[in-house]
């Protein structure tokens, strides 16, 4: 790879401050906004932070999503490259063979399909609050909301049983956790996907009302019914289906508390909430580094050659804060119409879930404050424990009182 | 204004319906966009810019 003459900048770069991007992205977005970066295997990988190049290194086919090539660049050891037998995930695939696979699960997460779940998770959503309000103060939010409200909604629409939950949680945080031994990441790979298969064999045989059952109709219908790989889309549902939620629930709820004058804003009028979903999805654009792809034919971005054979990581958090795009982009306002973020990526791997995890939110947030109006954080906003140390940004606890 | 469509690149990502739904429809088994209005006039004419501009897979045109 070429030579670079100024100092590199080793990624992931840690957020600071649980409210703000690296610092170094703005200096980095400012000052040479298509650079290379090192990767924590030695490698050097490119970053891209502007909106508009991110947005088109995403949806570019000259650009690669497959994560078991050996050139892709990975911020995690020992992600992938899961035996012989193991299957692609959707979320490794290009071009036809991606579109095949996401459009024979996506009929499940139409903007209409999801809307028919509503009365369900806001029942799952009042559970939560009202076991809230009979427990002890203070309370810590993330095991008393923001975790069981996916996991629940998850394993519902999935048919996964809850009482597992204490074990995919733990799997799914250990896949995700930074500088952990990468044998440790794979075995955590290798637990939940053999859940994953003997959960499917048993659908197989017994179907059930749920999602899984569905796709193995669907799957043989068409002839495609492979249970690896099925276990695979289930296994990928299951870890961005529940962390992910979970980590914006906690951000969420931190951020509109720091800011009452934007809580204000959507309890004074709930219409207003889906707007300050999508801004708090560009605020803390939890999904950052994740966004990688690797170049397999010469491509220009933003002016600058990107080679085939090289890496790069799509920086949704420097974009998502780009001041070209976002004006006062370090402001929370929840009424500035954010819709056009890439919290969800860009480019048809666009998140599959991202209208569920919408509605979960949306709710959330309205029930939580409409309920608890005088919801308050039990520590100081500084000392709440963030997630530095894994590939989804989030809070380790989240203790509030009322 | 006229809507127009590459069915091929729509990946079902939604935004479209979730911008303008009197516009935007999905097919209930791929996901694939189904456009309910070809011909915005006014507010809806907005709609579908917006839609267009938030759609992740370039699906969407318009023609004036």
């Amino acid at each position: 790879m070429a030579e670079v003459s100024h100092s590199e900048y080793n990624f992931p770069l840690e957020r600071t401050c649980p409210f703000t991007p690296p610092p170094e992205y703005r200096k980095i977005r400012e000052e040479e906004p298509i650079t290379k970066v090192v990767l924590p295997n030695g490698n050097r990988a490119w970053v891209v932070t502007r909106h508009t190049d991110v947005r088109q290194v995403l949806n570019d086919h000259r650009f690669s999503a497959d994560r078991e090539h050996p050139a892709f660049p990975h911020l995690l050891e020992g992600a992938f490259g899961r035996g012989p037998d193991a299957e692609k995930s959707m979320i490794s695939m290009d071009g036809p063979e991606h579109t095949t696979a996401r459009r024979l699960v996506v009929g499940e997460f139409t903007v209409r399909r999801l809307e028919g779940l509503r009365p369900r998770i806001q029942a799952i959503v009042d559970e939560c609050v009202d076991a809230i309000l009979a427990g002890p103060k203070p309370v810590d939010l993330v095991p008393a909301l923001a975790l069981p409200v996916p996991s629940l909604v998850i394993c519902e629409l999935l048919g996964i049983p809850y009482a597992d939950h204490d074990f995919f949680q733990r799997n799914s945080a250990k896949i995700l956790l930074r500088g952990g031994p990468p044998e440790e990441r794979r075995a955590a790979f290798d637990a939940l996907g053999r859940y994953m298969n003997e959960l499917i064999a048993k659908k197989e045989v017994d179907p059930g009302d749920d999602l899984l059952s569905r796709q193995i109709a669907k799957r043989r219908e068409n002839g495609v019914h492979r249970r690896p790989a099925l276990a695979e889309l289930g296994f990928l549902l299951l870890v961005a289906g529940h962390e992910t939620t979970a980590n914006m629930i906690s951000l969420g709820t931190a951020g509109l508390l720091k800011h009452p004058d934007q809580l204000a804003v959507i309890l004074a009028d709930p219409s207003k909430t889906p707007g300050a979903v999508e801004e708090l999805l560009r605020f803390f654009t939890i999904v950052d580094t994740a966004q990688a792809r690797l170049c397999v034919e010469d491509a220009e971005i933003g002016g600058v050659t990107i080679r085939a054979g090289e890496g790069v990581l799509a920086l949704g958090y420097a974009a998502n804060r780009d001041p070209e795009v976002f004006e006062d982009p370090d402001s929370l306002d929840v009424e500035r119409g954010a819709r056009h973020h890439v919290a969800f990526g860009f480019g048809p791997h666009q998140c599959l879930g991202q209208h569920l995890a919408r509605m979960e939110l949306q709710i959330v947030f309205d029930t939580l404050f409409r309920r608890i109006p005088t919801l308050r954080l039990a520590v100081r906003i500084e000392d709440l424990p963030t997630k530095n140390d894994a590939a989804v940004f989030g809070l380790h606890r989240l203790p509030v009182t009322w | 204004m006229k809507i127009v469509v590459d069915t091929g690149r729509c990946v079902g990502a939604g935004q479209c319906v979730l911008t303008a739904p009197s516009l935007f429809d999905q097919d209930d088994t791929d996901g694939v966009v189904v456009v309910r209005d070809r011909t915005p006039n006014g507010a809806a004419a907005e709609w579908a810019r917006e839609a267009v501009r938030v759609c992740p897979s370039r699906a969407l045109s318009l023609h004036e």
